[in-house]
């Protein structure tokens, strides 16, 4: 076969880098983990490609879902960058909307990544109608150039004020600027993100800036690396809304892949849930230091509008909501003061990691508690390098922090551990769930990456799921769904109108405008696409009140053409959304719009699930060993089972563990764990007429 | 609640603990999204909470609600309790309503609405939700009325009523409210709030009660009040035993320019302290008076600051005693004005960190700006429709012995953040000359205090404007702790025909007349500075220097000119 055939995933982690290759040919797929390569991660990347692939002529399409934009963010590693900005609004990207750190003890600071000696103000004025009280002044901005280049800044950010409201100052501002700037890195507040609100906007303006030589930078080595050995397909990166948008734009537009690698988890965990028979899912990634919920709602992930990164580092930018709490394998066991037990928010992280691992942590973590539980095994640890774990430090550590002050024997100790963490991640699943007016009682539970499949089972108890649904690789569920995410781009412009007072055609050029600029951007890449989707949404509330809903508007689009959208229809779709949202309408209320919000969207082809799957048997499966296990407040001789053996159709009356390269699945003592025809496990209550 | 205590294991306990302090956030979240009013809606004024049955003591309180609500609210269910639970007729969906700080604290802006709970057709606690609305009648909209002399001028008084009896709701008290706001629509939507907070949270306490059983989350409750006082006992006793004290002023009362001295005296004796407010100004003609429950709930929070990992409930106060003078300031009574309460407690947090700056200076931060600036600008468009602009503003954060202050962060008693910039300029006739830090604010030292802010304010509208604003330090700087400088103060001017005025009450100000193109300009304080001046680095001066957050002459003066070789 010559013609490119293969589309590849790959998801780089901190640990490591996850490769998902689908041969669209004939629908069969595989997977590889190796180690992730450290500074430079294009090493990693290539190497985890060649485990299934000869020749990288072969390969259609490379999807990235990437941390690179999210960790220079965290640690702080981007471009020295430059602000050019309206005269009196020097620093607002310092004095953020006057919050905190922290709500007590009042210590803590901010360094915002554009410090103020690059921060250049020029005369122009935009009033909030849209008025130019004055117009940009080009000299300043031209010695606002000079100055900036001259002390080393390498990326800028243009921020005026109700930029959204009229761009023009910034339109000539950054003509200006794109003339004289040495490079493609000059990130423009009306262009990145028209929408009302001034620090979100500057904040997230800069934050693309500060990101844009960094991200562009690694994109491009790994683009040249994937060409040197022959790639000559489409290089594609995961968005934080979990679309998918071309290299170029992402270089462009480097913010929008803050969430990129766990936005590609959900995007997978949707579709394996879907075809497994499940639209409505709260998945849950279980990692070192956090624990990360999302929840799936008719087959339709929630986004969120806005995130900090970090205190002050704010990013608004539509993607996946994903909810983290600092509860993972890695976080720390410990008793205050007062006698109450408590885990994290330190965490041991990997380095040094649990106390098993024996590289230097003394204090007890989570997965200390499931190895002196005997649910991890000690003796062949997954993830890692390590030959052994060392159970007896684990205990120990468990005794000397948790144990004594609670008066536990050390099994207790390590299931009181188990019980609290547990509690913590169940209250983030009712976090995503109940809070927002959803019913888990509805919903399966999808843990993926490594730990989660030990924590399933609890959760079930905990929240009032009735099952869990764990992926036949759980550990690669975010390269895989680099390859089935939609290519996707999301637009908004500030509307700031009554819905009375509606300019119609003002918003259908609007929307129009976004639909020409995604079609654009569809057609740019090298992608086939099943089908294109627009959709719109209005940001919409009653005057005076802060909090908008968000209206999804019926609009008709033509071949391309937008068709106009009346006054009555967009005040019907908001009567019927806020009844939904509020209980009721307030009489008399005025309805405004604040923000248009579209998305073009253009459909990939999905692969058969199947292609992964075992084959269906009737075959008795044998354990593959058994080992003492506790639960609640026994031991329990458990049978271990090699989790990719199994056929489908087979049930696992608990209490069992079910263990892969990457991933231990547990199977409580009640429960039971079926293999559907996919391969995931599906656990619930045991039923009385189920058996091995 | 009955004392059928069973004992709790620690497990259960922290899985509890951790179950309420979720509910309570819940009730938070949903009236924030719910509010009309930006208060609540963006500035979270609000705050959510499970009270004890008897003795409307705080057992869980929401993370994200008002700090100053935290010891607030416990005033505001014992109102309740007070008049109503004597008479014994409370039932199941009673709710009641009223806003009247001389009883529940704080000021008439703060709506409160209390529940009781029945499980079991027992009462087991109370729910209580509180808000800031945005108008309540008064002098001034948005009622904070500099010039009030008592209650009446500053806004509609209600005392504890009954909202709802076994869940019918009493029109004709919400009609009373609505009959008496500038803005009807935004109390309607903050009471339909405050309302479905309360409805939200007996849902989910029935959930918790019914998976946990009544007598376990009793002995939780019983057992995390006794946590907390173990807690702050245990922080009490590796403090030095003593007596230690400070004294601070606020500028005036609004109605004579005369300062007011807040005095505090903290004895630690073992395990239990002593806050005294002792020789505290009396009480005054103006609003700056604060009602007993503020007082107590002010050392709550102030004692929360300094110990941020104690939990929210009352066990955290039963080893503390707070003495305050019958006829002070700290005590005023019915019908005294209480408008400008944040001042007064900002001003007793400012001295209690003082005093316990003196027993140890790691423990403390040194003083933020200290005043709320609350600022409104209203008028009519030329459509006759009414504008009312309301906002607080920030100012910088005291440094402390971890590093440098703050810029421009929101006041120790409240998380609110400000409205942004943009949509105060979509809303109000007004344009924002300037929105930037106030360099040379923040006080001099070892680490340097957080800078305030400026913020100049344009009238747009043709028919011009009037101006309020209810501010403090603008006569005694915010103060630096273990030898660090003060903060520059709260400066305010306004610009009419004639060129830019000061008013005569520096920090206080009714009605100011402004035409189109006239201003408002806000300066206001930093925070306070930690240690000696001498021993910070000539190298993090020379940076705030090339940053243009201290000038060169106040380098030169604060920190000598060392600066100037480092300097490139």
């Amino acid at each position: 076969m010559s013609d490119p055939h293969k589309s590849v995933g790959v998801d780089v982690g901190g640990t490591f880098t996850d490769v998902f290759v689908l041969n669209e040919d004939d629908g069969t797929a595989q997977v590889a983990k190796v180690p992730t390569t450290r500074p430079d991660q294009s090493g990693g990347f290539l190497h985890g490609i060649k485990q299934h692939i000869d020749r990288l002529s072969d390969i259609a399409v490379v999807v990235h879902g990437t941390t690179a934009g999210t960790n220079a963010l965290l640690e702080r590693k981007g471009a020295k960058t430059g602000v050019i900005t309206t005269e009196g609004l020097r620093d607002v990207l310092e004095m953020r909307r006057r919050d905190r750190p922290h709500t007590w003890g009042l210590r803590g600071n901010f360094e915002p990544i554009a410090t103020r000696q690059h921060r250049i103000e020029v005369p122009e004025r935009t009033l909030a109608d849209g008025t130019i009280r004055t117009a940009v002044n080009l000299e300043s901005v031209r010695t606002a150039v000079q100055q900036l280049l001259a002390s080393g800044c390498e990326s800028v950010a243009i921020l005026f004020a109700n930029a959204y409201a009229n761009p023009a100052n910034e339109i000539s501002a950054a003509s200006v600027v794109r003339k004289l700037w040495p490079n493609p890195h000059v990130a423009v507040s009306s262009e990145i993100l028209p929408e009302i609100r001034e620090f979100e906007r500057f904040s997230t303006t800069a934050l693309n800036a500060y990101l844009q030589p960094e991200v562009s930078g690694y994109f491009h080595r790994l683009e040249q690396a994937l060409s040197q050995d022959g790639f000559a397909g489409e290089f594609m990166i995961v968005q934080s809304n979990g679309g998918v948008m071309t290299v170029d734009n992402a270089c462009r537009t480097p913010i929008r892949t803050a969430l990129s690698g766990p936005a590609a988890g959900v995007i997978a965990a949707a579709y394996i849930a879907q075809n497994a028979g499940f639209n409505n899912v709260i998945t849950g990634d279980v990692g070192g230091t956090s624990f990360d919920v999302s929840l799936i709602s008719d087959g339709q992930s929630m986004l969120s509008a806005q995130t900090s990164i970090d205190f002050g580092m704010v990013i608004r930018t539509p993607m996946i909501e994903i909810t983290t709490i600092g509860a993972g394998g890695g976080s720390i066991a410990w008793v205050d003061k007062g006698g109450l037990l408590n885990i994290g928010p330190e965490s041991a992280g990997s380095d040094p990691g649990p106390v098993a691992y024996g590289l230097g942590n003394e204090r007890p973590t989570v997965t200390d508690a499931n190895v002196v539980l005997g649910r991890i095994d000690s003796s062949s640890p997954i993830g890692g390098n390590l030959k052994a774990l060392d159970r007896e430090a684990a205990a120990l550590a468990i005794d000397r922090h948790v144990g004594q002050q609670l008066e536990l024997d050390t099994s207790a100790a390590a299931e009181a551990i188990l019980r609290v963490a547990n509690s913590r991640m169940a209250g983030a699943l009712r976090l995503v769930s109940i809070e927002r007016g959803f019913d888990p009682k509805q919903f399966v539970f999808m843990p993926f990456g490594g730990g989660g499949g030990l924590h399933a089972g609890a959760m079930l108890a905990e929240v009032g799921i009735a099952r869990a649904l764990i992926p036949r690789y759980p550990g690669v569920t975010s390269a895989m769904g680099c390859v089935i995410a939609d290519m996707r781009q999301d637009f908004v412009q500030t509307v700031n109108t009554t819905v009375d007072g509606l300019d119609e055609n003002r918003l259908t050029l609007f929307m129009q405008a976004h639909v020409d600029d995604g079609g654009k951007l569809l057609d740019a890449s090298n992608t086939r696409f099943d089908s294109r989707d627009v959709s719109f949404e209005l940001d919409m509330s009653y005057a005076g009140q802060t909090h908008t809903v968000a209206v999804p508007v019926p609009v008709q689009v033509n071949n391309g053409c937008v068709l106009p959208l009346s006054r009555e229809v967009i005040a019907d779709a908001f009567d019927k959304t806020y009844k939904r949202s509020f209980g009721r309408l307030l009489p008399n209320g005025v309805r405004r719009i604040i923000n248009l919000r579209s998305a073009v969207t253009g459909k990939r082809p999905k692969f058969d699930l199947r292609t992964l799957a075992p084959d269906a048997g009737t075959k008795v499966v044998k354990p593959k060993a058994k080992r003492q296990v506790h639960f609640d407040t026994q031991w329990f001789e458990t049978a271990i089972y090699n989790r990719l053996e199994l056929p489908a159709g087979l049930i696992v009356v608990g209490p069992a563990i079910l263990e892969q390269p990457d991933t231990t699945v547990l199977i409580e003592p009640g429960l039971q764990g079926r293999i559907d025809e996919y391969g995931n496990t599906v656990i619930e209550a045991l039923e009385r007429s189920g058996g091995e | 609640m009955k004392n059928n205590n069973e004992a709790i294991d620690p497990i259960t306990l922290a899985v509890l603990a951790g179950r309420m302090e979720q509910i309570a956030d819940e009730m938070d979240a949903t009236l924030f999204r719910a509010a009309f009013n930006p208060i609540i809606a963006e500035a979270h004024d609000a705050s959510h909470g499970l009270y004890h049955a008897q003795s409307g003591d705080t057992l869980v309180q929401g993370k994200s609600g008002l700090p100053i609500f935290v010891g607030v609210m416990s005033f505001a269910v014992k109102a309740v309790i007070d008049k109503y639970d004597a008479e014994d007729d409370l039932v199941d969906g009673d709710i009641f309503i009223f806003n009247d700080a001389h009883i529940g604290g704080t000021h008439l802006s703060d709506m409160r609405l209390v529940r009781p709970y029945f499980y079991n057709g027992e009462l087991f606690c109370y729910l209580a939700s509180v808000g800031h609305w945005h108008d309540l009648g008064g002098a001034v909209p948005g009622n904070y009325n500099p010039g009030a002399t008592d209650v009446f001028q500053e806004a509609l008084v209600i005392p504890p009523v009954r909202l709802a009896r076994a869940g019918e709701v009493n029109q004709d008290i919400i009609d009373i409210l609505l009959r008496n706001t500038r803005l009807p629509q935004s109390a309607q939507g903050d009471l339909n709030g405050q309302m479905g907070a309360l409805d939200l949270g007996v849902k989910r306490m029935d959930e918790l009660l019914n998976e946990y059983g009544q007598g376990t989350v009793q002995s939780a409750l019983a057992a995390l009040g006794q946590r907390a006082e173990s807690l702050m006992r245990a922080e009490l006793t590796s403090l030095p035993d003593g007596r230690w004290t400070a004294e601070d002023f606020l500028d005036n009362d609004g109605i004579t320019d005369e300062p007011l001295p807040i005095r505090v005296a903290i004895e630690i004796s073992g395990d239990a302290m002593q806050i005294d407010f002792t020789n505290t100004a009396p009480q005054c003609a103006g609003p700056v008076n604060i009602a007993l429950p503020t007082t107590v709930a002010t050392a709550y929070v102030a004692i929360k600051h300094l110990f941020p990992e104690l939990p929210a409930n009352a066990g955290v106060m039963r080893p503390i005693e707070v003495i305050v003078p019958e006829g002070s300031l700290l005590a005023a009574t019915f019908p005294a004005p209480t408008g400008g309460y944040t001042e007064t407690i900002l001003r007793m947090i400012d001295a209690i960190f003082c005093a316990m700056a003196q027993v140890s200076s790691e423990l403390v931060v040194a003083n933020a700006y200290g005043t709320i600036n609350a600022l409104s600008i209203a008028g009519k468009r030329a459509n006759g429709q009414p504008w009312v602009m309301f906002s607080f503003y920030g100012g910088g954060h005291g440094a402390c012995c971890d590093g440098d202050g703050l810029n421009h962060g929101n006041a120790p008693i409240s998380t609110a953040t400000i409205p942004p910039m943009e949509i105060l300029e979509a809303a109000y006739p007004v344009m924002f000359r300037q929105w930037a830090l106030r360099p040379d604010s923040g006080g001099a030292g070892e680490h340097r205090g957080g800078m305030g802010a400026i913020y100049e304010i344009e009238v747009l509208e043709e028919q011009g404007a009037e101006a309020f604003l209810f501010g403090e330090r603008g006569k005694y700087a915010p103060r630096g702790i273990a030898g660090g400088g003060e903060a520059l103060m709260n400066v305010f001017r306004y610009q009419q025909a004639d060129g830019w005025h000061n008013p005569p009450m520096v920090s206080k100000m009714r009605g100011i007349r402004l035409q189109q193109g006239e201003a408002v300009r806000l300066e206001t304080p930093g925070g306070g500075g930690f240690g000696p001046a001498g021993k910070r680095h000539p190298a993090k001066v020379a940076t705030d220097v090339r940053r243009e957050l201290i000038t060169p002459i106040c380098a030169d003066s604060d920190y000598g000119k060392d600066w100037r070789t480092v300097i490139r």
